[in-house]
């Protein structure tokens, strides 16, 4: 059927999806900690800590295996990304450890007001830049105007005209709202005080008209910031019913928060990202790195991806009862 | 500062940083599992305390030993983009092996950090089996990466370039590539990773985590003994501790000697920095101390014990070793740096051997814990020694590899970023470290001296 690096540019797809169900969902954790607000604060970032604790490091790794992947089955293509993307992946990277540590520092370091508050304000602020700067390198891929000189792999890149525009913080921010949405709603299933639930109901409320205002944005932007992936999601044939079927998802969540309905909102909002982050993917597809790079013209070969895959589905294997046992443990009967 | 030494400082400065907190993730596990496995057995809630208390100060440990390894792989593609573009599809069967490494290893973590009321007690001890598991084989494959740097197999290099390239062709139909890209074929992963270097390399890594942490946190309950010898708590832990860190360190030198000897057939240059040898000769003697000195190209002032260098490398006093002035100024390593980084390694070995068979007759003459008020200083002062060796050991590595990166294919020099002012992110991250290295030590003293 397709080519080995097609299964694994599906299984990075994938992975992608899964962070930002997941860790990207943390990030959000972190956006709702920022602006914890009124007399119950205190109680909402408490909620927002006792849901992170067990499941960061675990839903973190997810990153790794999209890098990992990278560099393994295409090479040139993480090359170039890391060479002209140098300056938003560095930041990127400096929110990582930030907020990371600063979760951790927070739990064991004294714990006065002042001091926790210290932490928390270090790991708000790293959760929501590092989410934009993540936004801002998938944008920038999807530009088009990373180019490759197809004869020798060299980068034409300033290190900065690529990503320094307006249509990739658009997508860092459309990126930020999806996590501050995924948390919102994540949230209010993690307490029974109903209270605290309706904080963050009318967080998810806020978050999601914000995904919306951003998702337009981001398509009106993509005209002049991201032809190829514009045409991607505008003139073909799939891409009417598609858009159509992700903008009814998201109005049914809007109205299951309204209404309440929680456990359905739990379920439709992942459903809108996962077609959001599916779509895209289909829109760029076969680019990796538009205009110059694709799948295709930068896998490894297949003697390279073939025990790659194997490794993944063993490693399918043996993670899908792990990660279901981890999940049954920390997020089973609770709400 | 230069791009090509600003982008070495950062690596450098970035794994020294993250092997501490790795070293921690390999082996605390470890010690966790024997105190909950010993609880199990006996009963004695001091054992559930001690694991419980270890596995507090491992937490912070394992928060930054993710994040900055996370960096790490970054880097290699921030850096090294060239590096990777070359070696990513071959040294990639490690690394993907390491990624499901990291997913058992976090998993398990989650449920062992915060599920002790949640899941039945078996079960807990498991899940910090499997963190053992994961922590211990991601070190391995990591290192079997770093392992192919040095003895490069698993694939083969084609002279010129490869031109099915279609330029006219809006999308190249061709593999895109880079001049050195393009060199590379038959590329076999599974022998990469095989490499004659991973055996060696991997098995010295692992022990010297556990040797490493085996000393600290013998160290510091020696401290704790020292003030209150029959605080049941700190002997326990003194105990378990002790007893790894003190067998580890006699198999240490063992498995050092292994690969001194791999590099004596594999890296002679290395192996002749490390022991400050100029001349190429038969009967070589092995070099205590010393000052390289390589405008001279002469070793000053070092103790040297005859033949004995020919020996340890082929089992054979007479075998000829290669010296440094057998290969051009610019193929070889910093001598000074991987001469001394060597000694300090091995003196800190020597010391922690000592250290352990010291207290192994000491228990035996007392029947019972060594608890010497002078022997419990000496293991407190031992407590920094593994990581200090760890670090040395990996500058020899890593230094008397250059100028090579992949060694004998590509030099450091032309595997760099062309991406200019490195030293800007260089200085970021070192002040982000230093930050971060003050706080995990303000946090660690903290939670140790709650022991009281
Ligand atoms: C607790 C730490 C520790 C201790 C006590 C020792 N080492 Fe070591 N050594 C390491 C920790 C280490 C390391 C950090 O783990 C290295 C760096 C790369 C590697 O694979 O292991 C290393 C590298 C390393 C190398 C270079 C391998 C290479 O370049 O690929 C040699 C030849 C030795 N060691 C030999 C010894 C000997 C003869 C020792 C005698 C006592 C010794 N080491 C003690
Ligand atoms: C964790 C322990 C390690 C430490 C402390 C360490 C230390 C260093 C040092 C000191 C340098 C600079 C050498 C010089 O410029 O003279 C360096 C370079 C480098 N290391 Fe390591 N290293 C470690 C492990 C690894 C591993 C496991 C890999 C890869 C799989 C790796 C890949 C590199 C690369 C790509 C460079 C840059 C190129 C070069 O200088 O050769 N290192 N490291
Ligand atoms: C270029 C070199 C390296 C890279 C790219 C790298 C990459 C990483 C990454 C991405 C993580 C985070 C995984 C997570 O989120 O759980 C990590 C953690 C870890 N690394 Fe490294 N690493 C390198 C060198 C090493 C070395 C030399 C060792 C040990 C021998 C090592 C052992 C570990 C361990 C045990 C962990 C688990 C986390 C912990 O215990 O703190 N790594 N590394």
């Amino acid at each position: 059927m397709f080519g080995l690096e097609i299964w694994i540019a599906g299984v990075m797809l994938i992975s992608l999806i899964l962070y930002m169900l997941t860790g990207g969902a943390d990030f959000g954790g972190g956006v709702w900690d920022l602006f914890a607000t009124g007399h119950r604060a205190k109680a909402q970032r408490n909620l927002i800590t006792n849901a992170l604790a067990p499941i960061w490091e675990a839903n973190h790794v997810w990153l790794i295996v999209i890098i990992v992947l990278l560099f393994v089955a295409f090479p040139v293509a993480f090359a170039t990304i890391g060479t002209a993307l140098h300056i938003p992946l560095t930041l990127m990277l400096i929110g990582i450890v930030l907020r990371g540590t600063a979760f951790v520092f927070r739990t064991y370091d004294d714990q006065s007001d002042k001091t926790h508050l210290r932490w928390s304000r270090v790991f708000a602020i790293a959760s929501v830049i590092t989410p934009i700067m993540l936004g801002v390198t998938l944008g920038a891929v999807a530009s088009g105007t990373i180019q490759v000189d197809v004869e020798t792999g060299t980068v034409d890149t300033d290190f900065f005209s690529s990503w320094f525009a307006l249509f990739p913080f658009a997508i860092g921010f459309f990126t930020l709202t999806l996590c501050a949405l995924l948390a919102a709603v994540y949230l209010t299933l993690e307490t029974k005080d109903s209270e605290l639930q309706e904080d963050f109901r009318v967080r998810a409320l806020i978050a999601a008209v914000s995904v919306g205002a951003m998702a337009g944005i981001s398509f009106v932007l993509s005209a002049k910031g991201a032809p190829s992936i514009r045409q991607g999601l505008g003139n073909s044939v799939w891409s009417i019913p598609f858009h159509l079927l992700t903008g009814a998802v998201a109005i049914c969540a809007i109205w299951a928060i309204w209404k309440r309905y929680f456990q359905l909102a739990r379920v439709l909002v992942p459903v809108q990202v996962v077609l959001i982050i599916f779509g895209w993917g289909l829109a760029q597809f076969p680019y990796l790195v538009a205009p110059n790079l694709t799948f295709s013209n930068t896998a490894a070969p297949d003697s390279v991806l073939r025990p790659v895959l194997i490794v993944i589905v063993i490693g399918g294997i043996l993670l899908v009862p792990a990660f279901w046992y981890l999940y049954a443990v920390f997020k089973g009967n609770r709400g | 500062m230069e791009d090509l030494l600003a982008a070495r400082a950062q690596m450098a400065m970035s794994l020294a940083f993250h092997i501490i907190f790795a070293s921690v993730g390999i082996a605390m596990p470890l010690f966790m599992v024997i105190a909950e496995g010993m609880w199990l057995k006996t009963k004695d809630e001091t054992y559930l305390t001690l694991a419980k208390k270890w596995s507090k100060g491992t937490a912070i440990m394992f928060a930054v030993g993710a994040v900055s390894g996370t960096v790490l792989s970054f880097e290699l593609g921030l850096l090294w983009p060239t590096f990777m573009a070359y070696a990513g599809p071959i040294i990639g069967m490690p690394f993907s092996l390491e990624g499901l490494a990291f997913f058992v290893e976090a998993i398990f973590l989650g449920i062992y950090l915060y599920g002790w009321d949640r899941v039945p007690k078996k079960a807990h001890w498991f899940a910090g089996v499997m963190v053992l598991l994961g922590g211990t084989f991601s070190g391995i494959f990591v290192v079997t990466a770093n392992a192919w740097m040095n003895t490069p197999v698993g694939f083969s290099i084609v002279e010129g370039k490869v031109t099915n390239i279609d330029p006219i062709a809006a999308v190249p139909s061709a593999y895109i590539t880079n001049a050195w890209v393009s060199k590379v074929t038959n590329i076999d992963p599974i022998a990469a990773m095989l490499n004659p270097s991973s055996f060696s390399q991997a098995l010295h890594m692992t022990l010297a985590a556990f040797l490493a942490v085996g000393f600290a946190v013998a160290g510091i309950h020696a401290y704790f003994l020292r003030r209150d010898p029959d605080n049941p708590f700190h002997r326990k832990a003194f105990a378990i501790a002790l007893c790894v860190g003190g067998v580890v360190a006699l198999l240490q030198p063992i498995s050092g000697d292994i690969s001194a000897k791999r590099l004596a057939k594999h890296q002679p240059v290395k192996l002749a920095a490390m022991e400050g040898q100029w001349e190429t000769e038969r009967g070589a003697p092995l070099r205590i101390g010393g000052i390289p000195d390589e405008e001279a190209e002469v070793t000053r002032y070092a103790i040297e014990i005859p033949k004995a260098l020919s020996f340890l490398a082929h089992f054979d006093f007479n075998a000829e070793i290669m010296g440094l002035k057998d290969v051009p100024p610019e193929d070889r390593p910093p001598v000074a740096i991987v001469h001394f980084a060597f000694q300090i390694m091995v003196a800190c070995g020597m010391v922690m051997i000592v250290a352990g068979i010291l207290g192994g007759w000491l228990a035996w003459r007392q029947k019972g814990l060594p608890v010497n008020s002078w022997y419990l200083r000496f293991v407190s002062y031992c407590t920094p020694l593994g990581f200090i060796a760890i670090e040395a050991g990996w500058t020899v590595t890593e230094v008397g590899r250059q100028p090579w990166v992949i060694y004998g294919y590509m030099r450091t020099a032309e595997a760099v970023t062309p991406m200019p002012h490195l030293v800007v992110p260089f200085i970021g991250f070192t002040v982000l470290y230093i930050f971060l290295s003050i706080i995990v030590v303000i946090l660690m003293r903290r939670q140790i001296f709650q022991f009281e």
